[in-house]
């Protein structure tokens, strides 16, 4: 099925460098991609894969390096001129229009001409409708992509790739969002591919695809090039470890563990799908966090940890069922404020989308959810203000020019722990936080495990949500494991080990014995 | 001073400096602009786009916009004017209700607050974009007018009234100390106050506001029930100052006033400017209105340049918030 690598690869990609403000996102990193090879690019969040495609893929410019195209230096300064040298990209989040056809989807921008100059809607349709036989996709080209799903909407992407003659074609985490039926036809669409020349990059977190396709893995780790190296060569554990670099868990020394009072108890939670009524998204699920406990909820995309977390914070008041109880006290569960006065805190996933305001001062955040403290009779006192922005600063740690610094010039770990000064602040009982380090740098990393650490043994409960079984392995003294929205076992600190929680959180997984 | 350090002074006070500049000029120009007589006059024509103004800001701040502040502010002026001279029949009760000038003026504040409001509950309740909803009140209170009014003019309103508009306090025209006092008062509420900063969340990030615990759709619906009541209030001042109450009073005034609000910095995506921003905004618009009289410079030229400030102001607060 391979093909030799040829001694000038169609895409080679050098001592590639980008920083943004605050994070340097890419240092010296390469990158090459033979003809009819797919080169699988591996990393954990915030390695630096995406910035990587995007100047791949000519996003962005690279600060430093050099991108070669069949040995000939190229630069890019707009997606369009890659397109146009033959590098096409397939998001991971799809670029689609969802009211304009299939066919004027593909064509976009490029539309088939009339010798009038009107669009030729035939020929138009008909060149749509012969890629998508070769991609084996069953739908009327004239078919709006609104009606697709989203495993036949990639294949459309995939088809948009093909209409520009990509030689190159770069995946992000095309698996993430589709069925299994549909993996099995991309995989074979890959394959077909490869085989015609086409030369593949491929961004994964699920190493069990990579047999099927892979050629060749490169290895990404908090910006840093760490290996390229044929798929035949490595095994899974290696692979692993080339990703994780460091084993944080082992590293990470956890403070000693005594348990107080449960502060939060959540019995028999069902969510519905807001969208779909018949539609679960929890289900049923129980579980408890005592003070001075780290609770740890894994599961894989769409498993339902973010929407628990959501779910008690009041976010889906009107689809949720069961029982929050909150130091003792139930909770109405129908809106952020009485989830905040009960004593949760949400420290969101996306900080920038739902954590911060970007155009204010560290201080203006650090103290919006408890305004309460700051004001008199609803004026607010700066020297209050400051004082309590100061407090939390100090006590987490947080490098900041000054307090009257926009939070938008802050790096990604500075920013956490401006949203941690802010929940903080109201006091809580327990302390939500879905992905804590998602998106920030390894050093910064270690500070927030060692803040949660800190605010465990305070006599918070914490739980914690995470995609990063390590993160979760180091964190936590019990571990919840969702799959499917269903609860389908729990571990404590001693019994869990990687390939027990992995089973469990796989739906068709069965539970180690 | 280093080239930066005066690049970013120079950002920090560019309205400052365009207002000082267009003085400047035209202080040099000629010599009837820099007069007692002429500054009062300027600002008291800009005492109702300040009122106006006052409003619009908050309203973006929050991320929203407010179309319907002209027509608000004209239905509230006529409702004063005509219960005022001609009071109210209710015919079921058989009652005939006379209004004082006092309860004149609550009945045009009550009314602009009111629509405000309604313009709240579209927004929140009903989820419209505020450029709908407002777009749709601009034109239903522009309707009420005309059907209050019968689409003629209420006027001869009493001397009491007219002094809202014509009098003058310590020398300085009544308008222009009830637009300065509303200044004051907001600069307060949105600096100092915990609606003003809940205003910058929301507008800064409004799904983290919710997030963290803030009533968006209780701050959103007090924004623009304010500013509607300040529409009322530069409702009144029209009136006041032409003893008469006019069924087109205040049509295309929102453009101004966005105008205003725009020049003054504050971003129309929210979370960023200041009600002081907004009043340099509306003394830039004033300043270069009267310049151009005094200059006799032709009215169509004016509105060439009106608009061509705006552009290059926004051009500029763009260019400068990129780089920083």
């Amino acid at each position: 099925m391979t093909v030799d690598a040829s001694p000038t690869p169609l895409l080679a990609a050098q001592e590639i460098c980008k920083s943004f403000p605050g994070v340097r996102a890419l240092q010296d990193v390469q990158i090459t991609v033979p003809a009819g090879r797919l080169n699988a690019v591996l990393g954990e969040n915030g390695a630096g894969k995406s910035t990587l495609m995007n100047i791949l893929s000519g996003v962005f410019p690279a600060d430093a390096g050099e991108l070669l195209l069949d040995g000939k230096p190229i630069a890019f300064r707009t997606p369009r001129e890659a397109t146009d040298a033959g590098i096409s990209i397939i998001h991971q989040e799809l670029n689609l229009i969802p009211y304009l056809s299939v066919a004027e989807n593909i064509f976009l921008g490029r539309e088939p001409l009339t010798p009038l100059g009107f669009v030729d809607r035939k020929s138009m349709n008909r060149m749509a409708a012969k890629l998508l036989e070769r991609l084996e996709l069953k739908v009327d080209p004239r078919a709006l992509i609104s009606s697709l799903r989203v495993g036949a909407q990639q294949v459309v992407e995939i088809a948009k790739a093909l209409s520009t003659d990509a030689r190159v074609i770069i995946m992000d985490e095309p698996t993430s969002a589709i069925s299994e039926q549909e993996v099995t036809a991309l995989f074979r669409i890959i394959t077909e591919l490869k085989r015609s020349g086409v030369g593949i990059i491929y961004i994964t977190h699920k190493l069990d695809e990579l047999p099927q396709i892979a050629d060749d893995i490169t290895v990404l780790r908090d910006g840093e090039f760490i290996t390229s190296v044929p798929f035949a060569s490595v095994t899974h554990d290696e692979m692993v470890r080339l990703m994780v670099g460091r084993d944080l868990a082992d590293q990470f020394p956890k403070s000693s563990t005594k348990f107080g009072d449960e502060v939060l108890r959540i019995t028999n939670l069902t969510v519905r799908d807001p969208q779909h009524y018949d539609r679960f998204l929890l289900q049923e699920i129980s579980l408890h966090v005592r003070r001075g406990e780290v609770l740890g909820l894994f599961g894989l995309m769409g498993a339902g940890r973010t929407e628990l977390l959501q779910a008690i914070f009041g976010l889906y008041s009107n689809s949720t069922t069961g029982s929050v109880v909150v130091d003792g006290e139930p909770m109405r569960i129908d809106s952020p404020a009485a989830a905040i006065a009960a004593g949760l805190a949400l420290a969101p996933e996306d900080r920038k989308l739902e954590g911060l305001f970007l155009p204010l001062s560290v201080a203006a955040n650090a103290s919006m959810a408890s305004l309460k403290q700051t004001a008199t009779y609803g004026f607010l006192s700066s020297a209050k203000e400051q004082r309590l922005a100061e407090k939390y600063a100090t006590r987490l740690r947080l490098k900041t020019p000054s307090l009257r610094q926009q939070v938008r010039n802050l790096s990604g770990g500075n920013q956490q722990k401006v949203v941690l000064s802010k929940w903080l602040a109201t006091n809580p009982s327990v302390l939500l936080l879905d992905e804590p380090t998602r998106g920030i740098d390894i050093n910064s990393k270690r500070e927030i495990y060692t803040l949660i650490d800190e605010l465990a043994a305070e006599g918070l409960g914490v739980i914690v949500v995470s995609s990063e079984l390590p993160e979760i392995l180091a964190l936590a003294d019990r571990i919840v494991v969702l799959s499917e929205g269903r609860k389908t076992a729990e571990f404590t600190r001693s019994e869990a080990n990687e390939e027990c929680i992995l089973r469990a959180a796989l739906p068709t997984g069965k539970a180690c014995a | 001073m280093t080239l930066s350090e005066f690049k970013s002074w120079a950002v920090r006070f560019q309205s400052v400096l365009a207002l000082s500049l267009l003085v400047l000029g035209l202080s040099l120009a000629t010599d009837r602009f820099l007069t007692v007589d002429n500054t009062l006059n300027v600002l008291r024509q800009i005492s109702i786009n300040v009122c106006l103004s006052i409003g619009m800001t908050m309203i973006i701040l929050s991320g929203g916009i407010d179309l319907s502040v002209g027509s608000m502010l004209a239905l509230a002026g006529a409702v004063a004017a005509g219960l005022m001279k001609n009071g109210i029949t209710l015919d079921r009760f058989g009652v005939q209700l006379q209004f004082t000038v006092l309860g004149g003026i609550i009945a045009g504040l009550v009314v602009g607050t009111t629509l405000g409001l309604c313009n709240g509950i579209a927004i929140t309740r009903f989820r419209l974009p505020p450029f709908v909803a407002t777009l749709g009140m601009l034109s239903i209170a522009r309707g009420l007018t005309m059907l209050w009014t019968g689409g003629f003019p209420i006027t001869s309103l009493g001397d009491d009234f007219g002094k809202l508009g014509t009098g003058y306090v310590l020398g300085i025209p009544m308008p222009v100390c009830i637009a300065a006092v509303l200044v004051g008062i907001f600069i307060v509420v949105t600096q100092r106050t915990r609606f003003g900063r809940y205003l910058y969340a929301i507008g800064g990030n409004e799904r983290a506001a919710k997030l963290s615990g803030i009533n968006v759709p209780k701050i959103k619906l007090m924004v623009y029930a304010l500013g509607g009541m300040l529409a009322g209030v530069a409702g009144l001042l029209v009136t006041a100052r032409l003893d008469s109450a006019t069924p087109n009073a205040g049509t295309g005034y929102e453009l101004d006033s966005i105008a205003a609000v725009v020049i003054g910095g504050t971003s129309l995506s929210g979370g960023r400017g200041s009600i002081w921003g907004t009043v340099l905004g509306c003394l830039i618009i004033g300043v270069l209105n009267n310049g151009m009289v005094l200059l006799e410079v032709s009215p169509f030229w004016q509105q060439v340049v009106k608009g061509a400030v705006i552009i290059v102001a926004v051009a500029i607060e763009r260019a400068n918030r990129n780089e920083s």
